[in-house]
């Protein structure tokens, strides 16, 4: 089989010296080495990104806080949703389907090894410029660092007039290039999946993971290139005095909105699919039955997918559009729920009947199955416009969409780790700390994002740096900060998890978790060439071929 | 070692899979679609909403010596191609040399209707509303043409040294896709821009 290595590599590896073994990461064109690097690099981000969220909830813990001001507030809060959706949710999914794809389709590298390294050293340089704001962004002007416009960047708080210095250019300059990374990274996905499978792998065999991320690319390039030209006509606008988003010249301040939520609700999606396709593999292991309904799996996300692009606006209700748009916008968003559903019942269904075993990557899938489900109902209630008109705006929405990201992407991605770290490190996690890690957290969640629906619903409006005491929301914002507490404690437990376990863990084996798919059929870690031989699948679970021959899947599929 | 799941001979049907190239140029191409969807969009969104002259009908003039000259360079990049795909190097090279020519026409013809527009008619593309949208719409394809001629111009380099083979048709095609594009979005931009736009 092809787990047979060619044992020239690693020889004399610990003795080089260290400088020429960073140099292999920095020149690396393996798909494997830039997969870690892009998670290692979103990790570092991940615990930045957390840094300020908890200093958000700091200042918000009691009414009157004086933490921080309230223009350090507006920066962190800018900073804590750029970082965590363009340098950690979308390198971090990146580099699982870099180091992924690959393995799972019976390849040896991407399609294109070198547009790989370029997209992750674009992104890489577009998280340095966001940061070097803390450093640039005063300009001449003795303005604040640090870009402080929110995340979705309104007009016309963008212009010259009300952003002087250097913040807004570098928030601006480093989506640009972190899009063109993204872009770059989508292209490779597409071309990788359709032109590198291994022979005998038809679409229709294909691991879900590379389907779903299949259909991922495809929408990085239909929803990043509007933001990247967006963000050329802010720059057009900042740089050349151009009146693109420039009210008093007859520009358009929705037209900004139009634009940047054209990227920004596919943009959800371009993250939750990634996390699907985790669920789509962990589950079915530790269910010990093959996925339920893999052509109504992937039916449904290639139509979450078309979907998905047309149902932006449901963030603007307020902003005063006609009903027919309204209208519109409503039933598409309530469209795009029943693919969602679909999929929940998928998983449900490889469930049923199966011989669940709990470790840690089974139970973070479950956290996202009861999570996820009550993310997409909060979802429905916000997308009908007229409840819409009542709670955009609040922490209700806040709520909402960290349910989504925290609830649904984080716990599949958390689960993906503890599934894939074997692979990639050659070394089993401990079970325990995982364990530790996941109630941890999943009590943090629940206490901070639970509770923080309720102060929106009593009206307290997102983006605030204080509130007056005495409207009912002191105590919901004490039980949300407290949370925050746990999900540190949980992660704290996790990162040491992962140090502790990547020098002392136990030797994993090539396939730990008696799985089917490609990438457990090589060494772990893979050796640089992935495989020896290409395989030659002829059933969507090539291992389990392997492993029974009297039973093979092919006969029946 | 060997077992049902990874059979050496699975001879039965040849395993062909799509070209790499192509489908890399494909995907880049409908991201750049998507780009330049929203400049458009802007465009269009913006007809008539400028608060200050100069106007689009007292400016604009029809390039349709440019047009002419861009449009059919899409035929003469893929007259070349079929050349190298018959290994007919040297027809290739003069095809390839006229697109060179055909493509730096467009390009030096833009750039002298821009220095009318500036010198003569003051519009700048920090004037109004229409020379915002005109200079980055018109700019963006004027640099993807750019950007294509920089393609071509290395093509054309190794062609001279000999170093083009037909071997290369591939990568040709994949190039002339790229082409292809840009003339294809010129016929929108002339749409909006000098049809519509007016």
């Amino acid at each position: 089989m092809s787990s047979e290595t060619i044992a020239l590599t690693t020889i004399g590896e610990a003795e080089r010296p260290i400088g020429e073994r960073l140099h292999d990461w920095v020149v690396t064109v393996d798909h494997k080495k830039l997969g870690i690097l892009y998670i290692v690099y979103a990790l570092v981000f991940l615990v930045v990104g957390g840094i300020e969220a908890t200093i958000l909830r700091i200042q918000l813990i009691v009414p009157h806080n004086h933490f921080v001001s309230p223009e350090v507030f507006n920066r962190m809060m800018t900073m804590h949703g750029t970082t965590m959706i363009f340098f950690v949710a979308m390198p971090i999914l990146f580099g699982f389907g870099t180091y992924l794809i690959p393995l799972m389709i019976g390849a040896r590298d991407m399609a294109f090894p070198r547009l790989n390294a370029f997209s992750f050293w674009m992104t890489a340089f577009g998280g340095l410029l966001l940061y070097f704001s803390f450093v640039g962004g005063n300009g001449l002007y003795g303005a604040g660092n640090a870009p402080d416009v929110g995340w979705w960047a309104y007009a016309p708080l963008t212009s010259r007039a009300f952003s002087v210095g250097h913040s807004t250019d570098f928030w601006t300059l480093a989506l640009l290039v972190s899009g063109v990374g993204s872009i770059g990274t989508a292209v490779n996905f597409i071309a990788t999946i359709l032109c590198m499978r291994c022979p005998g792998m038809t679409l229709g065999k294909m691991p879900l993971l590379a389907w779903l991320n299949f259909v991922m690319g495809g929408m990085v390039i239909l929803a990043v290139s509007p933001l990247t030209a967006a963000q050329i006509m802010l720059c057009i606008d900042r740089y050349l005095g151009g009146h693109f988003f420039d009210t008093q010249a007859g520009g358009s301040a929705v037209l900004w909105m139009h634009f940047f939520w054209i990227f920004g609700h596919p943009e959800v999606y371009v993250l939750i699919i990634p996390a699907f396709a985790f669920l789509s593999e962990i589950v079915p292991v530790f269910s010990r039955k093959p996925i339920f309904g893999y052509p109504v799996m992937v039916a449904a996300t290639v139509c979450i997918g078309f979907v998905s692009l047309s149902v932006w606006a449901h963030h603007m209700f307020t902003v005063g559009m006609n009903s027919y748009a309204n209208s519109f916008f409503t039933i598409t968003t309530m469209a795009v729920g029943v693919p969602t559903g679909i999929k929940i019942f998928n998983w449900l269904g490889t469930m049923w009947g199966g011989k669940i075993q709990f470790r840690t990557p089974m139970l973070f899938c479950v956290g996202f199955l009861f999570q996820f489900l009550i993310a997409g109902l909060t979802g429905i209630m916000l997308g009908a416009s007229p409840f819409n008109w009542q709670l955009s705006g609040s922490y209700f929405v806040v709520a909402h969409f960290h349910y989504v990201i925290v609830g649904g992407i984080l716990f599949a991605l958390f689960g993906a780790f503890y599934y894939w770290f074997p692979k990639m490190s050659g070394r089993m996690y401990n079970e325990v700390l995982g364990k530790w890690h996941f109630w941890l957290f999943l009590i943090g969640f629940h206490m901070t994002f639970d509770f923080m629906h309720i102060p929106g619903i009593l009206g307290m409006p997102r983006r605030i740096y204080t509130y007056e005491p005495g409207r009912g929301w002191e105590i919901w914002n004490l039980i949300v900060t407290i949370g925050v507490v746990f999900q540190a404690a949980g992660v704290i437990v996790f990162v040491f998890n992962l140090l502790w376990s990547l020098f002392k863990g136990e030797p994993a084996g090539n396939d730990p978790w008696d799985a089917w798919t490609l990438e457990w059929s090589t060494t772990s870690p893979p050796p640089e060439y992935d495989f020896a031989t290409l395989p030659v699948v002829k059933s969507r679970r090539p291992l389990w071929d392997l492993k029974h021959p009297e039973d093979p899947d092919w006969k029946y599929e | 070692m060997s077992s049902a799941a990874f059979i050496r001979n699975a001879a039965e049907t040849e395993w062909i899979l799509p070209s790499r190239g192509r489908v890399g140029m494909f995907s880049l191409i409908a991201a750049e679609s998507a780009i330049f969807t929203i400049f458009v969009v802007a465009y269009i969104f913006y007809i008539g909403k400028s608060m200050s002259g100069p106007m689009p009908k007292d400016v604009l003039e029809t390039p349709i010596f440019n047009t002419i000259c861009l449009l059919s360079s899409s035929l003469t990049i893929h007259l070349a191609g079929r050349a190298l795909h018959n290994a007919r190097v040297n027809a290739f090279g003069l095809w390839w040399f006229i697109t060179m020519v055909l493509g730096s026409i467009f390009l030096v013809g833009t750039g002298r209707e821009w220095q009318r527009m500036i010198f003569e008619k003051g519009l700048t593309i920090s004037t109004n509303l229409f020379g915002t949208t005109y200079y980055s719409l018109v700019g963006l394809h004027a640099f993807h043409v750019t950007v294509g001629l920089i393609g071509i111009v290395l093509a054309m380099i190794f062609t001279l040294l000999g170093k083009v083979e037909p071997a290369h048709s591939e990568r040709v095609d994949v190039f002339s896709m790229y082409w292809h594009f840009v003339d294809a979005v010129w016929v929108v931009v002339f749409t909006v821009v000098y049809v519509i736009g007016r």
